[in-house]
């Protein structure tokens, strides 16, 4: 079930005026400066269907500023987000685009801060609840409703066994667990849901093991 | 956790409680918290929701100019004797319009279950708040039952105008206002059902299609003929009147007919009352494109 709150129905408290195209925006771009780790210095966002025909007249566009200054839903500033976002050194454009995606509610966003890029797809599903349905082009599917981690590591024998054997020695329980890859051999990345917060020594330990690349971090929401 | 209307009912009923106290129950088990937590959290968004009304018949303007006012109108009306509703349809149609305002205006509102519908349930409720001075209590258990269908509503069809349609908004929220006012005023779990199937039924087929894709014309006005149907559907009910499709196929037939709805009618502004004459000019003189 997508929905497991009753604060999903009856909330989020929030400035107007769509709970879809403004509260759910500012949460995919919360959610997309939580993974990237900070504000990033510019950001490219592409706006899809639904999200790229009413921007405009429903602050979407001020509402993906405002979520990657780290505003939340219910934050007056989002109305100056543009302003904000200046004063922040945080450099920005929108790309309407004409393809249909899964979703009618899509925005993609490339985060740029020096070498660091990452580029996040969020939907908004209703209501103010989004989903992340692919990082750097790789499918995946999260709520957000638990802490995850996103583990890029080499397509090779033993990575996994090797990051779950880490995460079973420090007591931590794995929900739900994904690999997706673009090619055989390539760069894979592995979702991992997990039952609570995870310590910092332990996605220390993920990032040093062999194979892995680069581990991002997903705080509850 | 329950995922029908028909196993939310029979939960209520088994258990001898109300919809509320399942609701409330769940969210415990869910999230792990407590029941005082849970509670103020309820508490909290009721807080936002009375600020929103208070702020809409003080009156507001959104930035388009498009609406506002016309909650501060509907109360002198009001004042003036002069209505014809009588006072609870009254007051729920000036508490719908001046939430939807506030909200249009970018003003702060609780999302039930979308912004764009945020007006019905908290006009609904307000307006039995000033009518017949319901207790804190009785109002903050009204929004775990509203949230308790919209809940199934949302994980079974949509809750969303870009999915489909109105009816998935105005629709739902009039829906879910009509089952937790059907609890409110002392019907059963299986009436509350059928308050829920008659509002729902009664938005079938209601598109999404915001005049430049914003959210005031016609979002304002349509969240106040949501709560007057709520009234009605929830009148229904207490008098023993039952649907005679049971409400998980009336949202069954809502999901179905939004996944046919044509994406113009799908809050994208391009069909409906957006591709009007009138539409076209206000999106025009708005953002000066066609």
């Amino acid at each position: 079930m997508k929905y497991k709150s009753v604060f999903d129905i009856i909330g989020p408290v929030m400035v107007g005026p769509s709970s879809s195209h403004t509260a759910g925006a500012a949460r995919i771009g919360l959610l997309a400066r939580s993974l990237f780790g900070g504000q990033p210095a510019h950001a490219d966002i592409y706006l899809y269907g639904s999200f790229k025909d009413t921007y405009r007249g429903h602050g979407t566009d001020i509402a993906l500023i405002a979520g990657l200054l780290g505003y939340d839903t219910d934050d007056d500033r989002i109305m100056t987000a543009e302003d904000e976002a200046k004063k922040a050194g945080l450099q920005f454009q929108f790309i309407e685009m004409e393809a249909e995606r899964s979703h009618p509610n899509t925005a993609l966003l490339h985060l740029v801060k020096g070498e660091e890029q990452l580029t996040i797809e969020g939907i908004s599903i209703g209501g103010g609840k989004i989903e992340l349905v692919s990082v750097n082009d790789y499918q995946i599917n999260i709520s957000g409703n638990y802490p995850a981690l996103l583990v890029f590591h080499r397509d090779t024998f033993g990575t996994i066994a090797r990051v779950t054997t880490i995460l079973g020695d420090n007591e931590i329980n794995v929900s739900q667990m994904n690999v997706s890859r673009k090619e055989k051999g390539d760069v894979a990345l592995m979702t991992i849901e997990l039952d609570e917060t995870i310590d910092r020594r332990t996605v220390q330990e993920v990032r040093e093991a062999d194979g892995v690349n680069r581990v991002i971090e997903m705080k509850e929401s | 956790m329950f995922n029908s209307i028909s196993q939310l009912i029979e939960k209520a009923e088994q258990e001898q409680k109300s919809i509320a106290d399942v609701m409330i129950t769940q969210e415990m088990e869910v999230t792990g918290r407590s029941y005082d937590e849970v509670y103020r959290d309820m508490e909290k968004n009721l807080a936002t929701m009375e600020s929103a009304v208070d702020e809409g018949i003080a009156g507001v303007t959104s930035t388009t100019g498009l609406t506002g006012m016309d909650a501060v109108k509907m109360q002198k009306y009001i004042d003036s004797g002069k209505g014809l509703s009588g006072d609870l349809t009254l007051y729920a149609i000036a508490h719908a319009v001046s939430t939807n305002e506030v909200n249009a205006a970018m003003g702060k509102i609780c999302a039930t279950p979308t912004a764009g519908s945020a007006g019905v349930v908290p006009g609904v409720l307000f307006a039995m708040k000033r009518k017949h001075d319901v207790k804190r209590e009785d109002m903050v258990r009204f929004l775990f039952t509203s949230g308790a269908f919209g809940f199934v509503v949302a994980n079974n069809a949509s809750i969303s105008g870009a999915a489909g349609g109105c009816q998935a908004e105005i629709g739902s929220a009039s829906a879910m206002a009509a089952a937790a006012l059907v609890e409110m005023a002392g019907g059963t779990p299986r009436e509350s059902g059928h308050g829920f199937a008659i509002a729902l039924k009664n938005m079938l087929g209601l598109v999404c299609d915001p005049v430049a894709g914003l959210v005031e014309v016609p979002c304002v006005k349509r969240n106040a003929a949501g709560a007057s149907n709520s009234l009605t559907a929830t009148d229904m009910a207490l008098a023993g009147i039952e649907s005679r499709i049971p409400a998980d196929e009336v949202l069954e037939a809502m999901y179905k007919i939004g996944l046919t709805m044509p994406s113009a009618l799908r809050e994208t502004g391009r069909g409906g009352l957006a591709a009007t004459p009138t539409g076209e000019r206000l999106k025009q003189e708005l953002f000066g494109e066609q």
